[in-house]
């Protein structure tokens, strides 16, 4: 699925280039779940933000897929991140003017969807991570883990093949990460997903098929 | 998805969409009632100058005075003056009665040939042309002592009458003299296409006809024919001659009086006033509205010594409130509204930026969940662009309401044009020089200003809306684009 070759991003400050990842060389193959953890500053999020063609490396490459997503034009990396990755965010990102079912529609007004397809589609993925009652919900009227799940069904609801997840639990007490996880993880099953979640929790980290750990920008794989 | 968004953004943001239509409100108000009393003002203007110059002129040419050369008499030449023999006048109880009447074109008019006319008719875009002659008759009568003859032989004034008193109006030897003035203008009997004649109703009698051409015939301003206690089939002395009056007309305008207070066959006036072949305006109309200019400068280059003067030139004599409220709204209203404009724009445009940076995690989740840049500029954009028609949509009514108070209201300015006109018929300013109540008094009017409520100034209140919301958009556009998806994460990660 990933082939990350020779990655490197620094980024220019005042007080001098650092380094945020330091010639990383990395293969994460379709269907798998991998957590990466490390301090902060290490390097997760670039990690994650090349995975997700948000970012472009200042050398090395990232292929997803066969294809190498540092050498694409925005507007392909834009329909790469529409069609093929999904996101969560630890902070869930959800749009506070929008509805439950509206936050999950956005995902889909990309793809050129007629409005009967996109309520459809979004109304199914609300149901199927259990907030069908929810649809016409602000986030502020929902509960944390209930927003996450509203993220979650907007990740998944254009049926993507890579599901990112930024510290997906970490704003969330531990009755409802496990909740979450369990989630992600049946769906990841499900799916067929690749599943590739940051996070600082080992409790988390622990339930995945693969672990790597991020320091200085240089990653090692945990056994 | 667009639509959904931007009415969820607005709806929920209710005050800052708020502030943006309520300036851009205010702004489209305040422009729409600048305009509309801008286009009152000009109809109010043109309607002056209609009174004056006729309807449907759009072009007058006159003759710009030329000052006397050294030693000449130049103007004087044409005062008039009134010389009276020892033979003159009836004597009766040692009083002489005497009174002549001329007609002149005045000390400040300037006259020219009318070769100019056949120049103007001669233009391919000159719909009709016509020519007058302005003229003032100025009556002189009055009472004076008979003369005596004494005993050297000499003739005294005053002592006529050997028998008691000293003669005179007052028995005392002393005189008493009346002069009397009226406008006069010669009109072209055939043509009424164009000219001052347009601009006037028949009240009475008939209006001139082609066998008129040459005849003591005359029509009066009902004003003038109503406070000299004239009417039709009366007769009136105007420069020495008896002239039959055969009509009298009243202005169609809001003006109380018409541009002259007499009117006679042109070729008449020449005779009369010993000035054959000559005029002292012509009234021109374009045959379009876009081809005034290519007129103008055609008249100008045939008749170099020639004043041509367009309607809008011609507003420029409208003297009075009317002209003191032109220049306010030319100058104050137009500043004013651009600056009321610029303010709104630029609270539209600071708001809807900061709005996109206090939106960046949100425009950021949408780029990372696969909108494109476009897609994000168009939501930023449509966004302002529904402000700025929400403020325009208010700016109208409020505009209109604005225009309704003062077309209620219908504030009364006065405006002077006919004084200047007649005058300026042959040249600027003047008259004659005993004064000229007479013209004064006709010139002056009253008109209650009306705004014309138009499509082109809705139009324009709606393109500025438009424009408002389409610069705050692209100035919030061009920051959601400068937007890096990776921004947004990081300010979350």
């Amino acid at each position: 699925m990933y082939e990350l070759s020779e990655l490197t991003k620094k980024y220019e400050t005042k007080r001098g280039p650092i380094s945020a990842l330091n010639k990383v060389s990395l293969s994460i193959p379709t269907g798998q779940m991998v957590a990466i953890q490390g301090p902060t500053g290490g390097g997760k999020s670039t990690l994650l933000q090349m995975l997700g063609a948000l970012e472009r490396p200042t050398s090395g490459t990232v292929t997803l897929g066969g294809e190498e997503l540092s050498a694409m034009p925005d507007s392909r990396l834009a329909e790469i991140r529409a069609r093929t990755i999904g996101f969560v965010f630890q902070g869930f990102n959800l749009i506070p003017t929008l509805t439950a079912q509206e936050n999950v529609e956005t995902a889909l007004a990309p793809l050129g969807l007629s409005n009967s397809d996109r309520r459809l589609r979004a109304r199914a993925a609300l149901e199927k991570v259990g907030l069908g009652e929810r649809l016409t919900h602000h986030p502020a009227e929902l509960s944390g883990g209930q927003q996450q799940r509203v993220a979650i069904a907007r990740a998944l609801v254009k049926e993507p093949k890579v599901l990112l997840a930024d510290e997906p639990t970490g704003n969330l007490d531990e009755q409802t990460r496990d909740e979450i996880m369990e989630l992600l993880e049946g769906l990841w099953r499900d799916e067929g997903l690749t599943l590739i979640i940051v996070t600082h929790d080992s409790a988390v980290a622990k339930r995945a098929e693969r672990r790597l750990h991020l320091k200085h920008g240089s990653v090692t794989e945990k056994k | 998805m667009f639509g959904t968004y931007l009415y969820r953004e607005l709806s929920n943001r209710r005050k800052q969409t708020a502030i943006i239509a309520a300036g851009m409100a205010l702004a489209i108000a305040l422009v729409m009632i600048v305009n509309g009393v801008a286009a009152g003002v000009r109809d109010a203007q043109a309607t002056v100058l209609a009174s004056v110059y006729g309807v449907g002129t759009d072009i007058t040419i006159s003759q710009e005075p030329v000052q006397p050369a050294e030693g000449e008499e130049g103007a004087q030449q044409e005062r008039p003056r009134f010389e009276f023999g020892a033979e003159d006048g009836e004597t009766t109880d040692g009083t002489t009665a005497l009174s002549q009447s001329r007609l002149t074109s005045g000390i400040a008019s300037t006259t020219f040939d009318a070769d100019a006319l056949t120049t103007a008719l001669s233009l391919d875009s000159v719909a009709a042309a016509t020519a007058t002659l302005a003229l003032t008759n100025v009556s002189f009568s009055g009472e004076v002592a008979a003369p005596t003859t004494t005993d050297t032989g000499e003739t005294a004034p005053g002592e006529g009458a050997q028998q008691g008193g000293r003669g005179g109006p007052d028995g005392a030897g002393g005189s008493a003299f009346n002069v009397d003035t009226f406008t006069v203008t010669g009109i072209d009997v055939a043509g009424e296409s164009v000219g001052p004649l347009t601009s006037v109703e028949l009240v009475d009698g008939r209006a001139f006809e082609s066998s008129d051409s040459d005849t003591n015939v005359v029509i009066l301003d009902t004003s003038y024919a109503t406070t000299s206690s004239l009417t039709v089939g009366d007769s009136l002395e105007i420069g020495g001659e008896e002239f039959e009056v055969i009509g009298t007309v009243t202005s169609t305008s809001a003006d109380a009086t018409t541009a002259s207070n007499t009117y006679i066959p042109l070729d008449t006036a020449q005779r009369v006033a010993d000035l054959e072949n000559q005029i002292s305006t012509v009234y021109v109309q374009a045959a379009s509205s876009t081809d005034i200019a290519a007129v103008q400068t055609a008249l100008q280059t045939e008749l170099p010594d020639a004043w041509v003067k367009t309607q809008e030139d011609l507003a420029s004599s409208v003297s009075g409130s009317l002209s003191t409220a032109s220049d306010l709204v030319g100058k104050l209203g137009t500043w004013l509204s651009i600056i009321v404009l610029a303010a709104a724009f630029l609270i539209s445009v600071l708001l809807t930026t900061s709005g996109v940076a206090r939106r960046t995690r949100e425009f950021g989740t949408l780029k990372a969940i696969g909108w494109s840049n476009g897609a994000v500029v168009r939501q930023v954009a449509g966004e302002s662009l529904v402000q700025g028609a929400i403020g325009g949509v208010v700016g109208v009514a409020i505009g209109l309401l604005g225009i309704l108070a003062i077309n209620i209201a219908a504030p009364v300015l006065s405006a002077s044009a006919a004084a200047t006109a007649v005058a300026g018929q042959g040249a600027g300013g003047g008259g004659n020089r005993f004064g000229d109540a007479a013209t004064t008094a006709a010139a002056t009017t009253d008109i209650a200003l009306q705004i014309p409520v138009t499509f082109s100034i809705i139009g324009i209140a709606v393109a500025l809306a438009i424009l408002g919301g389409l610069i705050a958009g692209a100035f919030g556009g061009w920051r959601a684009a400068r937007l890096r998806p990776a921004e947004a994460l990081r300010s979350v990660a």
